[in-house]
């Protein structure tokens, strides 16, 4: 018996742990926030995933309180946090910087909120030993921030913010610091930590792969608006825009005119090619403009015609090859360029394609989704 | 071969400026008065040979110094000096910490006016501006004019020769050495640090407490000891500003000088005043290697000496 998915915004009964109703934030002349509302609930790992200057960063100063709201409504647990301050929200944040005081060690860092709150000292002892365990961190206590690398600095961030067991963490680009290996060892950390306390995270970042990594749910923002909220995969395989296509990885966009035909639609796309065939959970009129948005890896390229509903010819123009996969940039008829991309496989000797090869491009009638914009 | 010239530049410097002329004041305080140019006794005679030089040896003793503890008025001078010094610090620190913290707040485009005008007083010479304070505190001056104007007061303040004048004249004249160091903590903290206080559950004020105070520490153990050491062996102020009740062990120096002409117990109290401020000196000295060694460049130094 396969454990039941986690996915409480499906389940009309579940109460959303925080809301924005009809947030908006502006400063001066410019709208970083523009009459948003969103829920996310509790336990979930929430990503904010845009360009910067699309609002996610203001979005969460907003929750921490840093911000208040220009119009609109912000809830906690169903309570208005418009008047609550900083420093009285069970809400905690790890800073970009991770703004670790310096003249404390890494022990009394995690211990400042906890001291804050007049608990007892074993008591706060006892939680910061376990804050320590949790992060890896047991040999460090008694170091300074400066004392301590990089990464190491990332993880007394986390444990200081989680240390008063908040309800909510917020996370600025906490990995943005480390480099590519460490980023992803900690990725996998994070998730684990969160899966571990409970706790739900609401993470800012522009880098889209982190966000699919860790996030139950990823939210794309543009210019102080959400374009689109869904699980990782759902953001990656039905995109609801060309803009949340574009922006998460690679994808081949190809405008055209769609027609309903025979168990789809058939969509002409340039003057003297054969229409390409897809089919749509969205509705279509006879002769709308529409955007075919096709993964790389949806599209097979080889060398002899294939027997597919979709297929063209092309040239090879370039060749992406970044180990474990390659990436072909080929080149259609009238001049458009097209990215197929295949798994290597076999040993690089034993590959047949290269340069300037004449190769046909193929793909079923599910590997595209159609668009409206 | 380049290093050594490097290094030796500035301790010939100090050798020359510094050590040579302390043995010199100390050799005078070990002599006797003499009327006579210069006026102490005995000088050395280097064409007299060795026995001239064994007869100068003999000839010198701690009798100054003696002296120097058989009257009440030098210690007490001492004593009083150092207790102005550190009543002043702690006004001019009172004073100067919210202006560096004020100027370090200011909007980034402000700052460097906001320097400047810290900085603009030590462009006029700093003897008209103790006389301007004579013209501003004295019973006929601006300040009594004023309050005379307002009617807060009937009868003129005096002001002008008492210790308060002193104390004004000290925290106006140092001002400068107390805010410079304490902005330059404080502008390179992380506004970060204290929103994250505060999400941490400090309210502004703990916050300021328990974050921008420590992290300015060092900036106001420097501004102390930049305004205390100096204040102790000040002159000018207190023979201009203070009265006959205000006694620091400057004045007494400049009188011993040249009222007295008594240069070797001149030289003695010059030298124990050395020796009092030694303390203050090595404790700044080794605040600043704190401080260097906390920003992580100790490192640098120290693998100049290895290589």
């Amino acid at each position: 018996m396969a454990e039941s998915v986690f996915a409480p915004w499906n389940d009309p009964d579940e109460k959303p742990l925080i809301q924005f109703r009809n947030v908006t934030k502006r400063f001066g002349d410019f709208t970083a926030i523009d009459n948003l509302t969103q829920d996310i609930y509790a336990k979930e790992f929430f990503a904010l995933l845009g360009p910067s200057g699309c609002g996610k960063t203001t979005m969460m100063r907003m929750l921490a309180g840093f911000e208040t709201p220009t119009d609109g409504q912000i809830l906690i647990a169903g309570q208005d946090v418009a008047n609550i301050p900083p420093n009285k929200r069970a809400v905690n944040m790890m800073f970009q910087s991770y703004a670790l005081f310096p003249h404390l060690t890494v022990a009394d860092n995690i211990a400042f909120g906890l001291k804050r709150e007049g608990k007892p000292k074993d008591e706060i002892a006892a939680r910061v030993a376990e804050m320590l365990r949790l992060t890896k961190l047991e040999r460090f206590g008694a170091r300074k921030p400066h004392q301590i690398s990089g990464g190491q600095r990332q993880r007394v961030a986390l444990a200081r913010s989680l240390a008063k067991a908040p309800k909510l963490l917020l996370l600025d680009e906490p990995l943005g610091a480390l480099d590519a290996k460490l980023r992803q060892q900690t990725q996998f950390e994070l998730m684990d930590i969160q899966e571990k306390t409970g706790t739900t995270f609401v993470i800012v970042t522009h880098d889209q792969e982190e966000a699919m990594t860790v996030a139950s749910r990823v939210a794309v923002m543009d210019e102080g608006r959400i374009v689109q909220v869904a699980t990782p995969a759902d953001i990656y395989e039905q995109p609801n825009s060309v803009y949340v296509a574009d922006f998460i990885g690679d994808v081949n966009i190809i405008e055209g005119t769609a027609t309903p035909g025979s168990a789809g639609y058939d969509i002409a796309w340039a003057e003297g090619q054969s229409a390409f065939h897809a089919k749509s959970t969205r509705d279509f009129a006879n002769g709308q403009r529409c955007f075919l948005a096709m993964r790389p890896e949806k599209v097979a390229i080889s060398t002899d015609e294939p027997d597919a509903r979709n297929k063209i010819a092309g040239k090879i123009i370039d060749i992406a090859y970044l180990g474990n996969i390659s990436t072909y940039h080929v080149e259609l008829p009238g001049g458009r360029m097209m990215k197929a991309q295949t798994a290597n496989t076999r040993r690089l000797s034993r590959r047949t394609l290269t340069w300037e090869d004449p190769v046909w491009l193929s793909w079923t009638d599910t590997a595209a989704v159609m668009l409206e914009g | 071969m380049r290093r050594l010239t490097l290094i030796a530049v500035p301790y010939l410097w100090l050798l020359a400026l510094f050590l040579v002329p302390f043995l010199i004041v100390f050799k005078i305080s070990l002599s006797d008065t003499a009327i006579a140019i210069p006026p102490y006794t005995p000088t050395l005679d280097l064409a007299g040979g060795w026995a001239a030089v064994r007869a100068f040896l003999s000839q010198l003793d701690m009798e100054n110094y003696i002296w120097l503890t058989e009257d009440a008025l030098y210690w007490k001078a001492y004593l009083s000096s150092v207790k102005i010094a550190f009543i002043a610090t702690v006004l001019t620190l009172l004073a100067g910490y919210p202006m560096a913290y004020a100027m370090a707040r200011a909007a980034p485009e402000w700052r460097p006016t906001l320097l400047m005008l810290v900085i603009l007083p030590f462009w006029t010479s700093f003897l008209i501006r103790v006389y301007a304070w004579m013209g501003i505190l004295s019973n006929e001056g601006l300040l009594n004019a004023f309050l005379l104007w307002t009617g807060l007061i009937s009868e003129p303040l005096v002001i002008l020769n008492t210790n308060t004048a002193v104390y004004i004249g000290i925290v106006y004249t140092y001002l400068p050495f107390m805010i410079l160091p304490i902005y330059s903590a404080l502008e390179k903290m992380d506004d970060s640090l204290l929103e994250a206080a505060e999400d941490l559950g400090c309210s502004r004020l703990t916050a300021f407490w328990l974050v921008t105070v420590p992290l300015s520490k060092q900036g106001i153990i420097a501004g102390c000891f930049l305004v205390f050491i100096p204040v102790v062996g000040e002159f000018v102020i207190p023979s201009l500003l203070g009265g006959s009740g205000t006694l620091m062990i400057g004045k007494v120096l400049f009188e011993e000088f040249f009222n007295n002409r008594d240069w070797p117990v001149a030289s003695a109290v010059a030298v124990i005043l050395l020796l009092i401020l030694i303390v203050p000196i090595i404790l700044f000295q080794r605040n600043e290697q704190k401080q260097r060694e906390a920003e992580g460049l100790d490192v640098f130094p120290l693998s100049m000496w290895s290589r």
